[in-house]
């Protein structure tokens, strides 16, 4: 019976980011070793794993943040709604207005709040009255909950907030430019439990408007806040499923042993 | 006691495996103890022993004990360790595995229980029967706890299966004791506290295969699949009276084990 | 037995926590301190005397004597057709009105020698003097004026107190006859000595009382100009590029242990370069400061670059990603957020450059700008000197009184040295930035 109600719903996902055979080279180091992934729409996928095992590497293939990387090779394909991102044609600018990036460190332009959200949309020409951009800036905040707190200082550099508020902050600027998928690499590792769960919170209403890609060394919170878990070892993508079904029975020894703190 | 599941390597953090191992531990201790009560209570049964059976339902505290305590390891583990996969699949294994142990062990209680009233009153011929279902009763949770230890998914399955063999055995207990009673109404009271005893040996069965599913969920992480044999249609029997007047025996009459 | 058990358990190593030890470290942090101490001491014992010697020589140079003399513009001498004409005005012998009015002054002095040294009292820019006042207003000519005229160097070190009167007369500048007159001006108040504006007025002079410093500030204002001008951009784009942009191979490598070749290539070989290729070659103008900011700009690059090269790679990488992954291209990238948070650095390190520019010598005499300059350079094409250069021009000079002239130009030097470091102090403090 919840078998079956499982085929019905994956018939009903749509896959976002469909990756076939994608290996990533640092020079020598293979880092990403044949990785099949497929990334629903508005789910959160999360990607764990032991430190160094390629899960950011992954994360960083699907807006081309590698391509920043001196001596980082990529093969295979990735596509994003069939596009292929690594296509020549495809504008590695345009590409990142629709994946957004949220970082491991908070790390807000030393500008004012009000600057800090507006740039995504200046830069993309989403807004270029000033109405415009405060309509932007302040629907951007309030999704990303930061609003009430911080209305009354939009003017105040973004550094000045808690390290809580800038990473919300800095969800905020991604979503300003209304991408389609958001990638979070390990976005609640310098934060204290509170800020934690408000992230967890926020990330669980964007599910419904963005597809989030998540990276988090905590299982806990990958089990929290995802529906598909993927873990990858030594470069590998070991397993891929229900987040459920990843830390209650995992179907590799390696994903087990991980989980349950044995390795890693 | 030192038991190590099979569970693959040690975690990292080895004061966790030290205390999965107590939880592991205290669990079989639990289940070799409500063995131990059930050999004990039968013993008393058919030696007509009222001070061993005291000394049954003296015991039966400490098994509530054992239980109270892994409640606690576990209900700690979960909070502090936060365990995946196959350690939460043990630790909510052990409590529910040391809950079916209790009821075990009160199941023993009781038939202890009835054991000082049968010593009182004259024997009757299908007493002797009664220890050998018990026997078998006893060898199936032998089996389960060794499945436990050996944390072996198939070895569970096996005595999953030998549960039917207890029903079956109850079912023409069930059966002998009524014809008794219709023959001799004086048996009638000596059969009814058999047949009680009967009853808490085939739910003992019953809590062992319990055990048995939730030993494999947790090895395998999954429910165990196809139905379970079933002896017992003690549900569906009747019994003919030599004479005209038909007695109804019902599930209803005999259904209470109670405590 | 007791063996075993003692390799079983092996002793604990607690650490040595004795009185004794704590001392000693204690007593090794305070000569450590102390020493520290004393090296700074030194340090600013020697800055200190160093700048101390300079200033006290430099005293004297700040005021200058004037002697007061009623000068009669007699318009038969100046002016006799009396047409006053600006060139008439202009070549009129008012070095004899000096004259005269001296002669007026000390009617007694008959002897040839010694009238030319009560001539000799008066400096030689009087005659100028008088000149800039009858052409600032002619009506001055036919009256009697008392006019206030700058005494020469060795008349004004004596006003000053700086020969002293006990010296043999054979060996001092100052004679009897001269001293003599001294006091009778003096005793008729018609000696004063005043601040000396002059001297941060006028251009260069042979005269030292008349000397000025100027026109080597505005040299050295233009020279700098031309300098920031030229080497800021180009150190700017070159750090941004090397840093931001260029692959990372061989030739980068080469290019960049080339520029901190050049950091350290000493600073005549630039001036060398800039006779050789500004001058010889290209033919620009000999001692303008537009080659001298050119050669001293090929002198700062280097300082520029790899000052810059540090405040780009100090911008953490975290502002990098963050705009990037909003879909910023490289240059929006450096334009909207490297280098507006770089620049306080850059600007220190260029402030720095142009710190080194404003004191340098060398290269600049190669390329004439040590010429005796006396007009104040109006644009970046006349010829001109600078401060050090000044300094050395003035150190090098015979006359007495330059030895305070010198002294007060390195003041002046330290003083814009101190102000552009200052200056880069409060920009780096201005601009700071957290992250």
């Amino acid at each position: 019976m919840a078998a079956v109600e499982q085929l019905q719903s994956d018939a009903a996902r749509d896959t976002k980011v469909r990756s076939r055979d994608v290996n990533v080279y640092y020079g020598e180091i293979h880092a990403l070793k044949h990785v099949d992934l497929d990334i629903y729409a508005n789910e959160v996928t999360s990607l764990i794993g032991p430190s160094g095992c390629g899960k950011s590497t992954y994360l960083r293939c699907l807006n081309r943040m590698n391509d920043v990387i001196d001596g980082c090779r990529v093969t295979g394909e990735i596509a994003l709604d069939g596009d292929d991102i690594y296509d020549k044609s495809l504008d590695v600018v345009q590409l990142r207005a629709r994946v957004g990036m949220v970082f491991q460190k908070p790390n807000p332009f030393p500008k004012s709040l009000f600057d800090n959200i507006a740039y995504g949309p200046r830069i993309h020409g989403l807004g270029t009255h000033k109405d415009e951009l405060d309509e932007i800036v302040q629907s951007s905040l309030e999704r990303a909950g930061l609003w009430n707190e911080v209305k009354d200082r939009l003017d105040k550099p973004g550094t000045g907030l808690s390290g809580g508020q800038q990473q919300r902050l800095c969800i905020a600027r991604a979503i300003a430019v209304n991408p389609e998928v958001i990638l979070m690499d390990e976005p609640c590792s310098a934060l204290d439990p509170i800020a934690t769960a408000k992230i967890e919170e926020l990330i669980d209403e964007l599910r419904t408007n963005f597809t989030i890609v998540i990276v988090t060394h905590s299982m806990q919170q990958a089990a929290r806040v995802s529906q598909r878990t993927a873990f990858f070892h030594l470069g590998i993508l070991v397993e891929v499923n229900e987040t459920e079904q990843i830390f209650t029975n995992p179907s590799d020894e390696r994903t087990q042993g991980y989980i349950t703190g044995r390795f890693g | 006691m030192k038991v190590i599941p099979a569970m693959g390597h040690e975690h990292i953090v080895r004061s966790f495996d030290q205390e999965l191992e107590t939880i592991n531990g205290s669990v079989l201790r639990m289940g070799g103890m409500a063995e131990a009560q059930l050999a004990n209570a039968v013993d008393a049964l058919s030696r007509r022993d009222p001070e061993r059976a005291n000394r049954v339902i003296a015991s039966d505290a400490r098994i509530d004990e054992l239980e109270q305590s892994i409640n606690e390891t576990a209900v700690s583990l979960l909070a502090r360790r936060q365990p995946m996969a196959n350690d939460l699949r043990a630790i909510v294994a052990a409590l529910k595995i040391a809950s079916d142990i209790e009821r075990i062990g009160d199941y023993a209680k009781n038939i202890a229980k009835r054991v000082q009233t049968l010593t009182q009153i004259p024997p009757v011929p299908p007493a002797h029967s009664v220890p050998h279902m018990a026997n078998l009763a006893q060898v199936i949770i032998k089996e389960v706890l060794d499945a436990y230890v050996a944390q072996d998914a198939e070895k569970a399955r096996r005595a999953w299966m030998r549960d039917a063999e207890v029903d079956e055995m109850y079912t023409s207990l069930f059966r002998e004791l009524l014809t008794y009673m219709m023959e001799d109404p004086r048996a009638i009271t000596p059969c009814t506290h058999l047949l009680f005893v009967a009853k808490n040996i085939e739910r003992i069965g019953d809590h062992a295969t319990n055990i048995a599913e939730l030993i494999y969920y947790q090895v395998t992480g999954d429910r165990m699949e196809g139905g379970r044999p079933k002896g017992d249609d003690s549900s569906f029997q009747v019994v003919e009276q030599p004479d005209e007047t038909k007695v109804e025996a019902d599930e209803s009459a005999v259904t209470e084990a109670g405590e | 037995m007791t063996e075993a058990v003692a390799d079983a358990a092996p002793a604990i190593r607690r650490p040595d926590l004795s009185e004794a030890r704590l001392s000693r470290r204690y007593a090794a942090e305070r000569r450590f301190r102390l020493w520290g101490q004393l090296a700074i001491l030194a340090a600013v014992a020697m800055l200190g005397l160093l700048v101390f010697s300079i200033a006290v020589k430099a005293i004297p140079a700040f005021t200058q004597s004037y002697i007061a003399l009623d000068i009669v513009f007699d318009g038969d001498k100046i002016d006799p057709a009396g047409t006053r004409e600006r060139n008439t005005l202009r070549r009129a012998d008012y070095d004899g009105l000096i004259k005269d009015a001296l002669k007026a002054q000390f009617p007694d002095v008959s002897d040839r020698r010694e009238r030319r040294a009560l001539y000799g009292m008066i400096s030689s820019g009087g005659g100028l003097q008088l000149a800039d006042m009858v052409l600032e207003d002619n009506t001055v000519i036919g009256s009697s004026q008392r006019v206030w005229l700058t005494a020469s160097d060795d008349i004004d070190s004596f006003i000053k107190g700086l020969i002293p009167r006990d010296v043999p007369e054979d060996e001092r500048r100052v004679k009897d006859i001269e001293i003599g007159w001294v006091d009778t001006l003096e005793a008729s108040g018609a000696v004063e000595t005043r601040f000396n504006t002059p001297f941060f007025t006028s251009g260069d002079s042979r005269e030292p009382e008349l000397a000025g410093i100027w026109g080597a500030a505005v040299g050295s204002f233009f020279t700098l100009l031309v300098t920031l001008l030229i080497s800021f951009p180009i150190g700017v784009l070159s750090a941004a590029y090397l840093e931001e942009f260029a692959p990372k191979n061989k030739l980068t490598d080469l290019i960049e242990v080339n520029i901190n070749n050049l950091a350290a290539v000493p600073s005549i070989v630039f001036g060398l370069l800039g006779l050789a290729v500004f001058l010889n070659f290209f033919g620009l103008p000999r001692s303008a400061p537009l080659v001298g900011g050119m050669v001293l700009a090929l002198m700062t690059l280097p300082t520029i670059i790899i000052a810059s090269r540090a405040a780009l790679k100090a911008v953490p990488p975290s502002i990098r990603e963050a705009a990037l992954g909003m879909g910023a291209s490289k240059v929006q990238v450096l334009t909207h957020h490297v280098l507006p948070l770089a620049m306080p650095g850059i600007l220190t390190g260029t402030i720095i450059g142009m710190a080194q520019a404003l004191g340098e010598t060398a290269p600049l005499l190669m390329i004439g700008m040590v010429a005796f300059i006396v007009d104040i350079p109006g644009g970046i094409t006349d010829p001109a000197t600078v401060l050090p250069v000044q300094i050395y021009i003035w150190a090098d000079s015979p006359e007495r009184a330059f030895v305070a002239k010198t002294s007060a130009a390195i003041l002046v030097l330290l003083a814009f040295l101190v102000l552009m470091n200052a200056l880069a102090v409060v920009m780096r403090k201005r601009f700071e930035r957290r992250w």
